[in-house]
């Protein structure tokens, strides 16, 4: 029991060498994901922002080796037997190598100590359930307790449909944890990645102290594609991304990513002391 | 009945809507319109008035009665400003220590340009965190249909009620069956999945019990209803406020069904 358990922290760590390709979405060009990490994920080929998954944006923001994780075991169960929910699941694990659409934990940046949560788009579209309301609800309770600010970088389909109403109240659970922290007077910095829609920009997405965005993101509430089957409206092109949002007065900058770490690191020193 | 013919049941034009539930439940009743910041959305209602001999602020989804005020309350699809409405409300009622009625019936937050541009979500999402936190008691019930995040935003209260044939869902089930089976004709199978009827509610424990239906004596239904929700409302005047809200947290922290370490919990 206690060598299964050491068996797998040592077998867990944060940042796997391991490399693998990513095709990008917009030329098709696969490159390594090494190098990727050292390019911000921009296509090499034709300069495309490629979505990053969820543990590489940490790898990317986080000081050398100041990054741990919380409950990594923590994941999803397909409890109401909902069609193909477990094949879903299946496949995201195996392909990601992550348990839940969200990792969690706390790290460094520039020295200054914070609890972050991280969504992959690539786990069931990064929609929100059980495992992911769980796993940030904790991480707001820890940050709660140890006086910490949470960044929370977002990108989510919404609430899960395959766990069905449970799902939506982790949208009401996730605000109690951020509205007990905020309370303490302490930072909640939200960057919205793509595509941010649904359940999670009516909850956690849009419940930061500063709420930065990527160019060019999707981040909405009802998609586009019912707003014109439902209102026979025609839409402009920029609806719903970062820049409509931020014209709009509900972000309060778009950030491009070679500036994030600055920004943030900035952000999180006007809000605290410095731990190292 | 199925889960469908409840949702057939609960959408039909004929059942009782929002305002007659307010007419039916608060006397002496002062409405009041406007979020203060935009416009007044007439898909929600909203005031003061008597709960008994009880002072309470009411909030009520209003789909409407018949075509025109159907159209005029786009069908209880709430706009930004709606739910921007419903939260000057229970501010309101924090400030004048009186407890919210919140009445839901709504398929959902208005899918528009409008409201995307008005910011439905961060609407949303800011009733969520200030009704979690809002330092008197609040009661809702679902009175029809509970439209996934746009209900919620009506719904984060200390105890939640849902009438007999109501229904709440993550997401329309006809919007389920078009992502799940590209098919939104087979609607009945995914009510069926989804889980939405008032039992299921108790049975995750999203709702407290349910309220019997009986339209063909509305007054004596609503009487009812009175009755149990006084009795409610006696028991939680009776906490401290840190008390209410620490019981009002932990009512939604504890929802939820994951495996951690291969265990499931619930
Ligand atoms: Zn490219």
């Amino acid at each position: 029991m206690f060598k299964r358990f050491f068996n797998r922290l040592l077998k867990r760590q944060p940042f796997p060498e391991k490399d693998f390709d990513v095709v990008c979405p917009a030329c098709k060009q696969a490159s390594s994901h090494l190098s990727l990490l050292n390019s911000n994920y921009i296509c090499p080929d034709c300069g495309a922002y490629i979505r990053i998954p969820a543990r590489d944006r940490i790898r990317m923001l986080a000081d050398a080796d100041s990054f741990s994780e919380f409950d990594a075991d923590l994941t999803s169960k397909d409890f109401l037997q909902f069609p193909g929910y477990q094949e879903k699941l299946d496949k995201a694990r195996e392909s990601t190598g992550e348990a839940s659409a969200v990792v969690t934990g706390v790290m460094r940046m520039g020295g200054m100590e914070c609890a972050v949560f991280a969504m992959d788009s690539r786990f069931v579209m990064a929609s929100m359930g059980s495992a992911v309301g769980e796993k940030i609800t904790r991480l707001f309770e820890y940050a709660l307790k140890m006086h910490l600010p949470v960044l929370g970088i977002t990108c989510s389909g919404g609430a899960r449909m395959q766990e069905g109403i449970v799902s939506l109240m982790q949208m009401a659970k996730c605000s109690g944890a951020v509205r007990r922290h905020s309370d303490a007077g302490l930072l909640y910095l939200v960057l919205l990645t793509d595509p941010t829609t649904g359940g999670m920009t009516a909850s956690i997405a849009m419940e930061g102290d500063i709420t930065l965005a990527e160019p060019k993101t999707l981040v909405g509430f009802a998609g586009r594609r019912v707003i014109e089957q439902t209102t026979g409206a025609e839409l402009p092109q920029d609806f719903q991304t970062s820049e409509f949002l931020l014209t709009h007065g509900f972000v309060d900058m778009v950030l491009p990513r070679e500036k994030q770490k600055e920004t943030i690191t900035l952000i999180l020193k006007q809000h605290g002391k410095e731990t190292v | 009945m199925t889960a469908y013919e409840k949702l057939k049941m609960v959408r039909a034009l004929d059942r009782p809507k929002g305002s007659d539930f307010v007419e039916g439940l608060f006397t002496d009743r002062v409405a009041l319109c406007g979020d203060r910041r935009y416009a007044d959305d007439p898909a929600i209602v909203g005031g003061i008035g008597y709960l008994g001999d009880q002072v309470v602020t009411y909030i009520a989804i209003d789909k409407g009665r018949d075509m025109a005020e159907c159209m005029q309350k786009h069908f209880g699809c709430p706009m930004p400003e709606g739910y921007r409405k419903a939260l000057r409300l229970m501010k309101q009622a924090e400030k004048f220590k009186r407890p919210v009625i919140c009445l839901v019936d709504t398929l959902g937050a208005y899918p528009g340009a409008e409201g995307e541009e008005r910011g439905q979500g961060q609407a949303i999402a800011e009733n969520l965190v200030e009704m979690i936190g809002l330092k008197t008691p609040v009661i809702s019930v679902v009175i029809g249909e509970g439209g996934s995040g746009g209900a919620l935003a009506l719904a984060v209260a200390d105890r939640v009620y849902m009438l007999e044939n109501a229904v709440y869902s993550v997401i329309t089930p006809d919007g389920c069956a078009s992502i799940i089976w590209k098919d939104a004709s087979r609607v009945h199978d995914a009510a069926e999945c989804l889980h939405i009827t008032a039992q299921d509610m108790v049975d995750f424990g999203v709702a407290e019990d349910i309220i019997p239906e009986n339209f063909e004596d509305f007054p004596q239904m609503c009487e009812n209803m009175k009755t149990r929700l006084l009795q409610d409302l006696q028991g939680l005047k009776k906490l401290s406020v840190s008390h209410l809200l620490d019981e009002r947290y932990n009512r939604f922290r504890k929802i939820g069904i994951y495996e951690e370490n291969g265990k499931v919990k619930q």
